[in-house]
């Protein structure tokens, strides 16, 4: 039947970005080793402090063990076989956007992202990433003029060495993890936000990253900071080619936010998944961490995760400030042979701190989905509360999903709801969106979204529609 | 209303399907013409809701032999979605629940997808809220309904008044309506049937399959057939309807054992 048909062509194209940039790239040799932390460091031109806290990073990490407690099955990663740094051939990175190597812009164009004066989006800022460096970052001089800082960490190590010294590794210490010590250890490029006080920063801010060489790992490194009373809303979006082999991405995002300040951080992650024997596809070992450093501030993490072999995610908030705010909404998506072990921390510190965890797991093929949350309230959180809802939807017969709450609480006078559910988008129930006129991918999108928007909701609008799509795209061919 | 020069809707032509290599329809002849109210009615297992999802289209049943015209074109080859823009519906003897979805807006988006097949105008969700609360009136439905998951947490009877409301909205040309009565109290069963009544037209066609002679009371069928083991086995008027409710489905295995030393029918096949 043509039914049958037209699930197939939508299949082919789950992946559309999984083209490779032909463009000549420099290398260092692959493997790890105290000389190619000095060596990072030293081709970045840092100074001193960075090569220190690198290597302290490299040196605690060789102490680590890697983590086993997830529920996730891969082969033993070889560190020695990585490539630490890649970047596309080019003297220092360009005044303007004109300078840059055009086959660079004509690939994020592809991605959806133009970065060229003409084509922009003008309401978002955007620092591309291309492999280990930030190739571009739009909208800088406009942002400028209000006082907010939005360039490469690279760039920031240069143009405001006080601030990344005062920050780096504040919310998330060299020694937190294995990959968060690697990450501190090797990182790369990544985004730099500085919103000082007072301000509402006039427009979204938005760094795409971009893996291209197959043997590389990618380190990305991002740093926000919200003075007292300010606001900013952040975006993040990845990609990457499809290749046979797996690609390691550990990156370490810290975001601190002082009295009445206010950060939304969203995330969109679409790296290649694998095909569907689980072949190829990113190890995504991602370290996400805010502080609610001030009192009354607020941090919300919205996460889209359709992408990646392997998703090792939890983004938290460590809730200091009195009556800060913590938030998480997560839609997490898998199909075929993907695993994802992700949830958030929510770490009660200061009196009357509310947290909210939303998390929507979607399993679909033979993937295996994992709810980890932990909500912890320490003995000084007096009146702190929160809510956790955890749906689980499957899909097929073949898939599993988990859910692995924790809760350790040292305070009486404390509230902590929790509400888990799962349920199965049925043949039936798609027969019958069918029966009444309604296409089998505007069904499929219609209980995934009906599913997933609490969570949807929360995106910047731009991106809400976007996301629906995508999960729709996913899932073709899963169902039925 | 039977006029033997109306334009045929419904064609069906020795209609074999399985499910799970499992044959259940063995063999279906019925014909629709425009204007005529047909009831199927036969024991439970004997194909009647398959026969009714086959002609939907539901992919867990495959068509061995047999055709089905649709105004005289191949219906068979058409997807469940395109069956149902260019008129056909069925009305689900058990409709599903579809947690998530707002009601409102699937019916929204099922009536856009038949009027767009139609060459009429998408409707916003201001103009589909007017037409929608007019065709509320027809089942006598609350509103709140409408703000709703899709079925969720409905009641047997409201769940089948939501079908009909889908009926109301889509304006189908050939219905079939699986036991749309079943659990229906005795004043919704009123309801339900004056609704039936009130869309049909000498335009359109209804296939009624119930058990019960009270629905055929309140909507009087031009044609009565009677399934048995995948066919059907006898058709007539509505006196057969009456005939059944005296003397039941005795006769159905006397006249099954006759076809099947005549070797009509082909053996059931022995799992
Ligand atoms: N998916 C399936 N797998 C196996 N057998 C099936 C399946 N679907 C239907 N059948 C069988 O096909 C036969 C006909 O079922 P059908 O639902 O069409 O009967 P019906 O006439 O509608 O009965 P009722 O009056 O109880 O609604 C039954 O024996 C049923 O068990
Ligand atoms: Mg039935």
């Amino acid at each position: 039947m043509s039914s049958s048909a037209t699930v197939g062509d939508l299949v082919s194209q789950t992946y559309k970005y999984g083209f490779v940039t032909d463009i000549a790239t420099d290398k260092i040799d692959k493997g790890l080793s105290e000389e190619v932390v000095r060596l990072i460091s030293s081709m970045k031109q840092e100074p001193a402090f960075l090569l220190d806290f690198r290597l302290r990073a490299y040196r605690q990490w060789l102490q680590m063990d890697e983590p086993d407690w997830a529920t996730l099955g891969y082969p033993p990663i070889d560190f020695q076989e990585i490539i630490y740094y890649a970047a596309p051939r080019q003297q220092d990175k360009k005044a303007s956007l004109d300078e840059v190597d055009p086959k660079l812009l004509e690939t994020f164009e592809k991605l959806g992202i133009p970065l060229s004066e003409q084509k922009r989006l003008s309401n978002v800022a955007v620092d591309a990433v291309f492999d280990s460096v930030s190739i571009a970052t739009t909208f800088r001089e406009q942002l400028a003029e209000h006082g907010v800082i939005f360039c490469s960490i690279s760039e920031a190590v240069k143009d405001h060495p006080e601030l990344v010294q005062r920050y780096l590794g504040t919310v998330v210490p060299t020694n937190d993890n294995y990959f968060a010590a690697l990450n501190s250890a090797v990182f790369s490029d990544g985004s730099f936000v500085f919103i000082p006080k007072g301000v509402e920063c006039p427009m979204e801010l938005s760094t795409y990253f971009r893996i291209n060489s197959g043997d590389t790992g990618q380190f990305e490194r991002t740093l926000i900071i919200a003075e007292e009373a300010s606001t900013v809303s952040y975006l993040e979006g990845c990609t990457a080619p499809m290749f046979d082999t797996n690609q390691l991405h550990a990156a370490v995002v810290e975001l601190v936010a002082l009295d009445d300040a206010s950060i939304k951080y969203s995330t969109v992650q679409n790296w290649y998944a694998g095909d569907e024997n689980g072949v190829g596809g990113i190890y995504n070992f991602v370290t996400k961490r805010g502080h609610c450093r001030g009192d009354r501030s607020h941090i919300s993490w919205t996460q889209v995760e359709t992408g990646s072999a392997i998703t090792w995610k939890y983004p938290s908030c460590v809730l200091q400030g009195a009556d800060s705010v913590g938030e998480f909404y997560s839609v997490a998506l898998t199909n075929n042979r993907q695993q994802a072990d992700t949830g958030s921390k929510m770490v009660h510190v200061g009196p009357r701190t509310r947290s909210t965890i939303v998390s929507k797991g979607i399993s679909a093929g033979h993937s295996s989905n994992s709810y980890r949350g932990l909500v912890q309230i320490g003995p000084k959180a007096v009146g702190a509360r929160n809510y956790s809802q955890c749906d689980s939807m499957l899909i097929g017969d073949q898939a599993a999903a988990n859910t692995y709450p924790y809760i350790r609480c040292q305070q009486p006078q404390a509230s902590i709801e929790h509400e888990a559910s799962t349920c199965r988008i049925s043949a039936d129930q798609l027969f019958y969106l069918q029966s009444r006129g309604i296409g089998f991918e505007e069904a499929v999108s219609m209980m995934v979204s009906g599913f997933c928007r609490d969570v949807f909701n929360q995106l910047p609008m731009e991106f809400a529609a976007e996301a629906d799509k995508l999960l729709a795209l996913k899932l073709e061919g899963s169902v039925g | 209303m039977i006029r033997p020069d109306a334009p045929v809707l419904l064609e069906i032509r020795d209609l074999h399907a399985s499910v799970e290599n499992q044959p259940i329809l063995k063999g279906v002849n019925l014909c629709i013409r425009a204007g005529e109210i047909h009831a199927v009615m036969g024991r439970n297992g004997s194909g009647k809701s398959t026969l009714s999802k086959v002609l939907a289209g539901h992919p867990a049943y495959t068509v061995t032999a047999g055709s089905v015209l649709y105004k005289g074109e191949d219906l068979l080859s058409l997807d469940p979605e395109q069956r149902s823009r260019i008129g056909l519906f069925l009305g689900f003897q058990y409709p599903v629940e579809i947690p998530g979805v707002s009601n409102l807006e699937f019916l929204r988006v099922a009536t856009n997808a038949r009027r767009g097949q139609r060459g009429e105008e998408e409707l916003d969700t201001f103009a589909f809220e007017d037409l929608v609360r007019d065709r509320l009136s027809v089942v006598q439905m609350d509103p709140a309904f409408l703000d709703r998951s899709v079925n969720e947490g409905f009641s047997g009877g409201e769940k089948k008044r939501n079908e009909i409301l889908q009926m109301a909205l889509l304006e189908p040309v050939v219905a079939i309506l699986d036991e749309t009565d079943s659990g229906l109290d005795i004043d919704a069963l009123r309801i339900v049937a004056s609704g039936v009544n009130q869309l049909s037209s000498v335009d359109n066609a209804t296939l009624l399959i119930t058990h019960y002679q009270r629905l055929l009371d309140l909507i009087t069928p031009d044609a009565v057939h009677v399934m048995a083991a995948g066919r059907i086995l006898r058709s007539g008027g509505k006196e057969l309807a009456l005939e059944l409710e005296r003397s039941g489905y005795d006769w159905v295995d006397a006249e099954l054992a006759r076809l099947d030393a005549e070797g009509e029918r082909q053996p059931l096949e022995v799992a």
